[in-house]
């Protein structure tokens, strides 16, 4: 596999360029979110937020599916591990996510069989190695990770595997984004838009945003040559007075999308509503097994009793969420919460804004 | 001599006797060794250095080494971060019963071939076989000891402000190399681990100046989590430029790929040297006129700011933190 084209999307003569570049044309203030958990790793990586001209405020987004998650789920993915002779089996991320009373970490200390996964595929072949044990996968992600549970299910189907099953909570990102620009918390101006997403999604699905709500909006890639593009394009929208809906990821991402998936996700899922971490329930945001694939819905399958849920006191994940705050505003970032001992789930993703900040941090900060 | 390692090889009788003088003791034969007493006994002079350590990777076999390698190069380096010339070493094997004896005779093989590398003596050793699954096919400990020779005062508490700090080559190699034998993940150009002894390039910056402040291999955790112990460890603060560490091209690729950061992955021939800013140019050259050393570059140097913490300046002209490695290495999701 070549690995050569990873270079030039973090050239730092072009990377330099990009930001002269915005200096130049970047007139008024403007608050700019990037959607993705992704986007902040990259962004907080690379330094970006320090060298960008004082104009240009940037603000974390709900682009990351463990942290979006909400407790009630954690909760109910614990309860399932709790089903005498089950395999859970969940992306290595949501281990140490805390919920409302325990963790999946947890959990498995205390004797639940709950076993890291890849993808599907393993969950699929853990189901074939257990045919008389129950075998869940917690179905976490948006739209990038939805085709491959897709996939998994009519694999399933197919070979009649009776024993395995999905929580979905598989999530979709234009509807949050609107929610969030109603909420009118903040006041944006654009929107740096998910990259990996959009490459299923294509970009029509944040039409909406440049036209009803006059939202820059531009797809970036993971670099630092990506987002700069897209910071520049932003900008220039915005000083023109023309939004609309760039792509400054065209290696990945067309206007249409990825069709084959598309389909895939239309035949096996049907749009419901969905509990966001910090913002409540979205209608149309969520992704549920479509009724004819409803044998391998655990959610249906398994009725579990669980407690109420409820959020863990001091931490402030929803608002970061929200863009409203920023780690650096949380009493409890550095001090209680660190990667080790995390209070909130932002602090646990890999692509969690608090775990960025904590890891990526500007060193006077 | 049956093809696997049997439980009875373990029991002190007459087929561990078999397997010792057959199988492990010819590999790396040697004077005291070859008294077969219940200790070795030398005559020493000096300053000891004394370390241990134990191999369990993951598979035995990797792209560039073997668990046989790596436990000679482990011991040989720790005892080098500390300026000691390495003198002897133990060599104690856990095995698996049915660990095919072919590939118990290729790690001594390997290890013979690097204690004879790094010019150190096994002095002393152990076998011991465990039932099937109460190991993963072969454990191996070493321990060591060295001289340190006189004058040599190096520690990880003895970087200054304004020191430089310089690392022996590109990283990330052997994590990448393990991890990727291990996944069945297959690269155009393999990556190969770095594992190797570092005690004949350790003697030649020792030989161009005496004065160096700190040694240090970074393994687990990596480049970064080493630098993290140096600088809490003296009390500094350490920046980095991203610029000036070097890494390989397919090991960058391979990390981009599976979410890690070369910084955080283990080698396994490298060292850091923190030394005074007015040898650090002699100290370069000295390293890259060894062959495990021909990449050193200067990445960065010590500072009285930000105590305790490391920072790097980063390509596009941003200062931020570099931590330590928390929790382990996990793969990204979306």
């Amino acid at each position: 596999m070549a690995m050569k084209y990873i270079d030039e999307y973090r050239d730092t003569d072009l990377s330099k360029k990009l930001l002269d570049k915005i200096e130049r044309i970047s007139r008024r203030p403007v608050s700019l979110m990037e959607f993705c958990g992704g986007h902040t790793v990259a962004i907080m990586r690379s330094g970006i937020r320090q060298v960008l001209p004082d104009t240009i405020r940037m603000l974390s987004g709900p682009g990351c599916p463990v942290c979006a998650t909400a407790n009630r789920d954690i909760d109910h993915a614990i309860a399932l591990a709790e089903i005498p002779g089950a395999i859970l089996t969940t992306f290595g991320d949501m281990m140490k996510v805390p919920g409302s009373y325990s963790s999946l970490q947890v959990a498995r200390a205390e004797g639940r069989d709950i076993r890291i996964v890849y993808s599907v595929l393993d969950a699929l072949q853990i189901a074939r190695d257990n045919p008389k044990r129950p075998v869940i996968f917690v179905g976490i992600g948006f739209e990038t990770t939805a085709p491959t549970i897709a996939a998994g299910v009519l694999k399933a189907m197919e070979e009649k595997l009776s024993n395995f099953s999905v929580l979905c909570l598989l999530k979709k990102t234009p509807p949050v984004m609107q929610v969030i620009l109603d909420m009118g918390e903040i006041r944006l101006d654009g929107i740096i838009c998910p990259g990996h997403v959009s490459s299923i999604i294509g970009t029509r699905p944040y039409d909406y945003l440049a036209s009803n709500y006059g939202i820059a909006c531009a797809v970036s890639g993971f670099e630092t040559v990506d987002i700069l593009y897209a910071i520049l394009l932003l900008v220039g929208q915005i000083e023109s007075g023309k939004p609309q809906v760039d792509i400054a990821y065209r290696r990945s991402v067309t206007r249409e999308g990825n069709r084959r998936a598309l389909e895939l996700m239309d035949q096996t899922f049907d749009t419901c509503s969905a509990g966001w971490r910090g913002i409540g329930t979205i209608s149309e945001s969520g992704m549920a097994l479509a009724h004819d694939y409803g044998q391998f819905d655990a959610g249906k399958i398994f009725s579990v009793s669980m407690k109420p849920p409820k959020e863990p006191a001091g931490c402030i994940c929803g608002e970061i969420l929200r863009g409203i705050k920023t780690p650096i505003d949380c009493r409890l970032f550095r001090k209680v919460c660190i990667p080790e001992n995390p209070v909130g789930p932002c602090m646990v993703s890999s692509e969690g804004a608090c775990a960025a900040y904590y890891s990526y941090g500007a060193i006077n900060e | 001599m049956s093809e696997t390692v049997l439980l009875v090889h373990g029991s002190g009788g007459r087929l561990s006797h078999e397997l010792i003088e057959k199988v492990l003791v010819p590999t790396i034969a040697n004077p005291l060794l070859e008294k077969m007493d219940d200790s070795a006994v030398f005559p020493v002079e000096g300053k000891l250095a004394f370390t241990t350590d134990s191999y369990v990777v993951n598979p035995l076999f990797f792209p560039g080494g073997d668990i046989g390698r790596l436990a000679i190069c482990g011991t040989v380096n720790d005892l080098s971060m500390t300026g000691a010339r390495p003198l002897y070493l133990s060599l104690s094997l856990i095995i698996e019963e049915g660990l095919p004896m072919a590939e118990l005779e290729q790690v001594m093989k390997s290890v013979r071939e690097t204690a004879e590398e790094a010019g150190v003596a096994i002095a002393t050793g152990d076998t011991k076989v465990v039932n099937k699954g109460s190991a993963d096919k072969l454990f191996i400990c070493t321990s060591g000891v060295g001289l340190v020779p006189d004058g040599i005062d190096i520690s990880g508490s003895n970087a200054r402000p304004g020191d430089k700090v310089i690392v022996s080559g590109p990283v990330g190699n052997h994590g990448i190399a393990v991890m990727s034998s291990r996944e069945g993940l297959q690269f155009s150009t393999p990556i190969v681990s770095d594992c190797a002894p570092l005690n004949a390039m350790v003697s030649r910056m020792l030989e161009v100046s005496p004065h160096i402040h700190c040694l240090r291999d970074p393994t687990r955790g990596g480049l970064a989590t080493t630098l993290n112990e140096l600088a809490r460890q003296s009390n500094v603060g350490i920046v980095i430029n991203e610029d000036a560490i070097p890494v390989e091209e397919g090991v960058r690729g391979a990390c981009e790929m599976l979410g890690f950061d070369p910084l955080y992955v283990a080698n396994e021939g490298k060292l850091i040297a923190i030394v005074s800013p007015d040898e650090s140019e002699t100290i370069v050259n000295a390293i890259k006129k060894e062959n495990y050393g021909r990449h050193a570059a200067v990445i960065g140097e010590v500072t009285g700011d930000h105590k305790s913490r490391v920072a790097m300046k980063t390509s596009i002209g941003a200062t931020r933190i570099v931590d330590m490695l928390t929790g382990e290495l996990l793969p990204r999701i979306c």
